[in-house]
Formats: C-alpha cells, sequence, structure tokens
C-alpha cells in the first residue's frame, strides 16, 4: 500500500513509519504544522508542533529512508479543534481536544488530503490494535501496554476512517519501542512523550482560556443558591475541582466541597458535597460507532470510560441513532458535560460519544 | 536520478570549478602569511580575483570575498546605512523593492526595529518590474534622507530583470546596492556600465562552490565592516582567505562567461519549450514575471486550484525537482512575497511553483515533465478540493 506517516517528531510516531516501511508499505513522512506561530523548543513535556519538533521528525525520516514532506493544517486546526475548545468552554463544557484531533484533522483531513494524492492510509504512533476477522470486519481493541493504550482518544473514528488508519505499536510496550528506536538509530529514542494540550504550550490551561474569554468574576454558590464565594471566569474551573476555590463561607460540619456544576449563561459556579457529584447514569450524544452499531433499544453490558487514562467503568448501555445511555454499576464522582464518553466490550471499541447529560 | 529542476537554489558544480578546488585544497599555507607558502597560496588567490573581477567588469580592488551572498547583502546593507548615520543622523531611510530577496529584506527589517531606520518599498508592477515612476517619487521626497537604495538585479522567484542604470540615474549620488546573485553568469552583467555602488555574487549559483560569494564594492567607498578581525578584505571583511573555494568560483565565472551566449540561447528555447507543453496540459496554468526581461532559466507558474506542497510532493514522487519561493523556519510553505508583491493574491501564490533551468538541462527532461505535469496537477486539484472543503 502507499502510506502517509504521521510524523510527530516522536519515538511513537518514528518506529510506526519504520515499522510499515517493513512491512513493505511504500511510505512518505509527513509532519503536520499545527501551529501558524510554532515555538522555537519544546519545553519538557509540554506541547509539540515546535520548530525543534519538525527537525525531529525530518531526522526520523532520514534515518527511516523515506522522503519527508511538512503539511500546514494550521489553518484546519485551528478552526477544528482550538476554537471548538474555546467554544466548548465558554458553554461550560469540558472537551477533549485530542478526541477532536483524531477525528477532525489526523483522520479526516489528512487522510482526505492523503487519498486524493493516491495514498490508501495513513500509519500513526499510537498504541491501539486493529483486528480484521475472516469476513473482513474491522474492529479496533486497546492496546496490549495498558499505560501506553490509546483507544480512547481514537474511538471518534469511524468505520470508514479505521479503514484508512494503521497502528502497528498496538501489539507493544513502550519500553521496547524505545529500545526499537535506538536499535534503529533514531535518536529520538529517549525523548519525553509529550503531555497535556499542544496548542498551550505554558500548561496553564486556566490563564489561556482567561486570555481568550476574558475573566469575568461571578458568584460561587451552593445548591441552596447562596452565594459563598466568588471566582474569577466561569470556565476556568473543572467539575468535581476541591481546590482554589476561595470560599468565604464554610459548611456548617465544616466539610469540603466540590464544584457541582458551571453555569457559563449566569457566571456562576455551583458547588457542593461530595455525594451531589455522585452520577450512575452517563447520556452521550453525536455517537460514533468503530465498528457495527450495536442493536438499538437492547441493554449491552460493557464498560464505560471517560478520560484517556481512565479506569474502565461496568455498565449496562444502551444506544439509538442519536445517543449512548450508560448505566453505571457503581457510582462515578466528577463529569463534566463536553467530555467523551467511550464504550468497550472488554477491550473491544465499540464506540464514542460526548457526554451531554448526567443523572 | 531524476530530474533537477531547480537550478536557481544551487546548481551542480562544473568540471573545471571542482578540478580548481581539488588541486588548491591540497595545497597549504594562509594567504596572509609572508613566507613562500603564503605567498603561493596568495597569488592563486589574486589571480582569481582578477578574473572574477573580469567577469563582472569591475577593478580587482572592487571584488571583497565573503562567505556567502546573505554574508555579502548585509555588509552591503547594513554598512551602507551604519556610514550614511555616522556622516549625518538624518540620512536613515533606506528604500528596497518589495520583492528582494530575504538577504537584504531582513537586514533591513533587523535595522528598522534595532537601529533607527525608516524603510521604504518600491512597488513592483505586475509584470514584475520595480515601479520606476514610484521611486522616482520616494527620491525626489526623501533624497535628503536616504541612505541606500537597494534593487535586485534580477528577481530569484520570477527571473525578471531590473532596470539598475535607470535607477542609479535616478538616484544622482544616493548608493545604489544591487544583489546580482541570480543574474551574473546567467545575462550581461557589467558592474562599471550600470553604476551601482555595490553588488552581490555568489558562486554556487554558477558553478562554483557553496559558502564562497563576492561584494563588489566601488573603489574608494568605505562602508562599515560587519566582522572584526584581520581586516584581511581591505579592511571591510574579515576572516581567513578561503582560497580554495575562491579560486573554485573564478574557474566557475570563466566557464560561465565562456559559455554565457550560448546557455542563454539554449536555455531560453528549454524554457520556452516546458512553458508550451505546461500549457497544453493545464490550459488555465498562467506565468508569472515579463515577456522579454527575464533570466533564461527561470519559470514560475501559477496552477489555479492546487496548493503548491500538493505539487512538490507529487513532483517529487515523480523524480522531478521544482520549488516554492520559501519556507518558515518551521518548513511550512509560505505564500511568496515576490508574487504578493506582483498582485496575486494569497491563494495564487500558494499555488505557484518554480522551475529553474540551468547548464545541464536537456530537452529530454523537459519533455519528461510536460508528459507528467498534467496528472500532477490533476492529483493537486484533487487534493486542493478536500482541502478547500475542509476549511470552509
Amino acid at each position: 500500500m502507499k502510506v502517509i506517516a504521521a510524523m510527530s517528531g516522536g519515538v511513537d510516531s518514528a518506529v510506526a513509519a519504520a515499522r510499515a516501511v517493513e512491512a513493505g508499505h511504500d511510505v512518505i513522512g509527513v509532519h503536520l504544522a499545527l501551529s501558524s506561530n510554532p515555538q522555537k523548543y519544546r519545553s519538557g513535556a509540554r506541547g509539540c508542533c515546535t520548530i525543534e519538533d519538525s527537525h525531529d521528525a525530518r531526522r526520523a525520516a532520514d534515518v527511516i529512508g523515506i522522503p519527508f514532506y511538512i503539511w500546514d493544517m494550521a489553518e484546519e486546526f485551528h478552526a477544528g479543534v482550538v476554537e471548538n475548545f474555546i467554544d466548548e468552554y465558554a458553554q461550560g463544557r469540558t472537551p477533549n481536544p485530542c478526541l477532536r484531533c483524531n477525528e477532525k484533522i489526523k483522520f479526516q483531513a489528512v487522510l482526505d488530503r492523503a487519498a486524493a494524492l493516491g495514498y490508501d492510509a495513513v500509519v500513526t504512533g499510537h498504541y491501539a490494535q486493529m483486528r480484521v476477522d475472516a469476513d473482513g470486519n474491522r474492529a479496533m481493541y486497546r492496546a496490549i501496554d495498558p499505560l501506553k493504550d490509546q483507544s480512547y482518544v481514537l474511538a471518534v473514528l469511524n468505520e470508514k476512517q479505521l479503514a484508512g488508519a494503521m497502528f502497528p505499536l498496538g501489539d507493544s510496550h513502550k519500553v521496547d519501542i524505545r529500545k526499537e528506536a535506538k536499535a534503529r538509530g533514531l535518536y529520538v529514542a529517549n525523548k519525553p512523550d509529550s503531555h497535556d494540550i499542544c496548542f498551550i504550550p505554558s500548561g496553564n490551561n486556566a490563564g489561556w482560556l482567561r486570555d481568550r474569554l476574558g475573566s469575568e468574576s461571578g458568584p460561587i454558590v451552593d445548591q441552596e443558591g447562596n452565594t459563598v464565594g466568588e471566582h474569577q471566569g466561569a470556565y476556568t474551573y473543572t467539575i468535581g475541582q476541591r481546590r482554589g476555590l476561595g470560599l468565604s463561607v464554610p459548611t456548617v460540619d465544616g466539610s469540603p466541597r466540590y464544584v457541582l456544576k458551571i453555569e457559563p449563561k449566569t457566571n456562576t459556579v455551583v458547588v457542593g458535597a461530595k455525594e451531589d457529584l455522585a452520577i450512575s447514569k452517563i447520556v452521550g450524544e453525536k455517537p460514533i460507532w468503530c465498528g457495527p452499531m450495536p442493536t438499538a433499544g437492547l441493554a449491552h453490558r460493557g464498560f464505560a470510560q471517560i478520560r484517556a487514562h481512565g479506569s474502565p467503568l461496568a455498565c449496562t448501555y444502551t444506544v439509538s441513532e442519536s445517543s449512548i445511555q450508560a448505566q453505571l454499576d457503581e457510582p462515578l464522582f466528577g463529569l463534566a458535560r463536553g467530555q467523551g464518553l467511550v464504550i468497550y466490550d472488554g477491550d473491544r471499541v465499540v464506540g464514542s460519544a460526548t457526554v451531554s447529560d448526567t443523572e | 536520478m531524476g530530474i533537477y529542476l531547480d537550478h536557481a537554489a544551487t546548481t551542480p558544480m562544473s568540471p573545471a570549478a571542482r578540478e580548481a578546488l581539488v588541486a588548491q585544497i591540497s595545497q597549504v599555507g594562509n594567504a596572509s602569511s609572508l613566507h613562500a607558502f603564503g605567498r603561493g597560496v596568495r597569488k592563486e588567490v589574486e589571480q582569481a580575483r582578477e578574473s572574477i573581477a573580469a567577469a563582472a567588469c569591475a577593478h580587482p580592488t572592487e571584488i571583497i570575498f565573503t562567505a556567502s551572498g546573505t554574508e555579502a547583502n548585509n555588509l552591503a546593507i547594513k554598512g551602507f546605512y551604519w556610514k550614511s548615520i555616522e556622516r549625518d543622523p538624518s540620512k536613515n531611510v533606506i528604500v528596497v523593492a518589495a520583492f528582494e530577496h530575504h538577504a537584504i529584506l531582513e537586514p533591513v527589517v533587523w535595522l528598522e526595529e534595532h537601529e533607527g531606520a525608516t524603510v521604504i518599498y518600491i512597488p513592483i508592477n505586475p509584470d514584475g518590474v520595480i515601479d520606476l515612476d514610484a521611486l522616482a517619487q520616494i527620491i525626489e521626497t526623501e533624497s535628503e534622507h536616504i541612505a541606500v537604495i537597494a534593487v535586485m538585479h534580477a528577481n530569484n522567484e520570477i527571473g525578471t530583470i531590473q532596470p539598475i542604470s535607470e535607477i542609479v540615474e535616478l538616484a544622482g549620488d544616493i548608493p545604489v546596492h544591487t544583489d546580482a546573485v541570480q543574474s551574473f553568469g546567467k545575462v550581461d552583467f557589467d558592474f562599471a556600465a550600470i553604476g551601482v555602488r555595490s553588488a552581490v555574487i555568489s558562486a554556487h549559483k554558477i558553478g562554483g562552490p557553496l559558502g564562497v560569494a563576492a561584494l563588489i564594492l566601488e573603489h574608494g567607498i568605505d562602508i562599515t565592516p560587519l566582522l572584526h578581525g584581520g581586516g584581511q578584505e581591505r579592511d571591510i571583511r574579515s576572516g581567513t582567505i578561503n582560497a580554495p573555494s575562491i579560486v573554485a568560483f573564478a574557474a566557475a565565472a570563466q566557464s560561465a562567461a565562456v559559455d554565457r551566449v550560448s546557455n542563454f540561447e539554449r536555455i531560453w528555447k528549454l524554457r520556452e519549450s516546458l512553458k508550451e507543453q505546461i500549457l497544453h496540459a493545464v490550459p488555465d496554468a498562467t506565468f508569472n514575471g515579463h515577456s522579454e526581461k527575464m533570466l533564461p532559466g527561470i519559470l514560475n507558474v501559477t496552477f489555479p486550484n492546487t496548493e503548491s506542497d500538493s505539487l512538490l510532493l507529487l513532483l517529487d514522487n515523480a523524480g522531478i525537482a521544482a520549488s516554492t519561493g520559501s519556507a518558515c523556519s518551521a518548513g511550512v510553505q509560505r505564500a511568496s512575497h515576490v508574487l504578493i508583491s506582483l498582485g496575486l493574491t494569497e491563494d495564487q501564490a500558494r499555488s505557484s511553483i518554480r522551475f529553474s533551468l540551468g547548464s545541464s538541462t536537456t530537452q529530454a527532461e523537459i519533455d519528461e515533465v510536460g508528459s507528467k505535469i498534467g496528472s500532477v496537477v490533476e492529483s493537486a486539484r484533487a487534493a486542493f478540493s478536500v482541502g478547500a472543503g475542509a476549511k470552509s
């Protein structure tokens, strides 16, 4: 196959590209420039898309022996990911930009462009496994390395997108990938993993949002509506947050309070006791199926996951064309609207939806 | 090994230059040393200086060797500017063509940001030649304050040749600098006749080695140096003289001078052939530049509804090397400031690429490009349409 290796400049995508070459594919390396104003240097584990990263990607492609190009996706990334991130926060939701980037950029804009240029698939360094059964049905499974499993952030890919994706690292442990990179002469072998949000290199998400959404102060209220403090911009809080609330009125028994709700329309943050955070039902909208859609109306047993490295939560779920509803076996404390709900059947990824309601 | 149509970026070293380089590199001696070894090397350097001067119709003392065209342009622009404000602080205006190479534009911007310069950009006509009326007006209103005027001899992206003698005439006593890196060795370049105060030429664009260039600075003109040290080159440029590269530069300049007329005609015809074949395959392609006042080897083409990075990728896949204006430090293609200066829109500029032909280019290569360009543009258009869809 003719394959485009999306190369971030990190160790995973470099090894993935090398494995694709070894598997006999005709591979070219592409580095996505996602910022129109890239930082010069990478600082620790934060950020990506720096000039240094693009250099690292180029050197990895040289060592592997494949052509290398840079694609300017800054406009698409800004419109599809960064603006969406800001909008979601402005509406009091907590989005996951990595999910959005995989859905709109890496496996849509890049895949579409690849197809137009005569390429069949995009290979990335994500940790997830793809299996095709005897009937040609494709399914995505968790990676074997539980610490690196990235199936959660890939659960936004539909069957067609998955058909154009290759994840050659899903059957490996990260520690072995680093060893392999070293053996292949890739000097990114020991480069730190990237964490946090790549377009907020400072790591200060609240400050970054404040610069874009303003910092209008407003009331922090309890569930009865009594003002118990003041906030500096409602969207800088997250559901379940306990520290840094600066409340002026303590509870009668001195018990801690947690952020329960963010109401952007009234610019209000609602706090309450830990038990008030508990939810047992999650409703997600705009579902995406990573394989065949489960039968609607029937109750299915499975697992719900709500964070990239969160624990799988046993649940019974039902689906429709427009939603997923998951009834959790055990209550969960703190879940924000906007987060990604991913449903697993064992290790197989069933699909995902955006959390729209909880009970 | 593929078809190399990026000669304006750098061109293969000529056999004469290679031979000269190899011969000189085995000689020991610093050209500034007084002993026999040093004198031996110095002799070669001075002979090289004389033959380069002859090729550029300059006096040997006017040749100041540098390590790159960028260095020589920096030296000229900053040197004239600093000298000017040293004499009269109110003479702080720099006038440059809007489509100069970054080796001129960036030092000018730096002087504006750090050294109090005021910069005026000369607009460019749609045919790629500077607007002389606009320049006349700038000179009329600012003549008391202008430190230096810089207009390139020929543009590196579109190949248009500029009316330097007329600019010099308009400028009167104001120093005029010209970046002749793209034109030297390809069209007639007579330093004495055109009357500029300084010019830059570079070896690797004419079949010489990388890492050597020259500022041609009129005899008796003093500018402020950039590098301070041994003062090897007329006390204006310091640094150990790079004898092997200079000797090879001279060999390349001599070859280029000998072959210039025949190369010009041959390469011009090849470019016309490429143009025709492109139009045949892609009827809505347009060409940027002038119909006559052109370097022979540069063909800048706009392929509507494409993006240049797709075109370059597809051409590269097909074994054809072409290029675009410039990429930022992260390697992202940018809309060319040259094409924007001609009045192209951002989209048009981003859908343009440069083919540049050289002495090694053959008709068979041009025909192969002609046979492949249609399908390349078709795929690039398919990629553009999905990209445009994703953006809207």
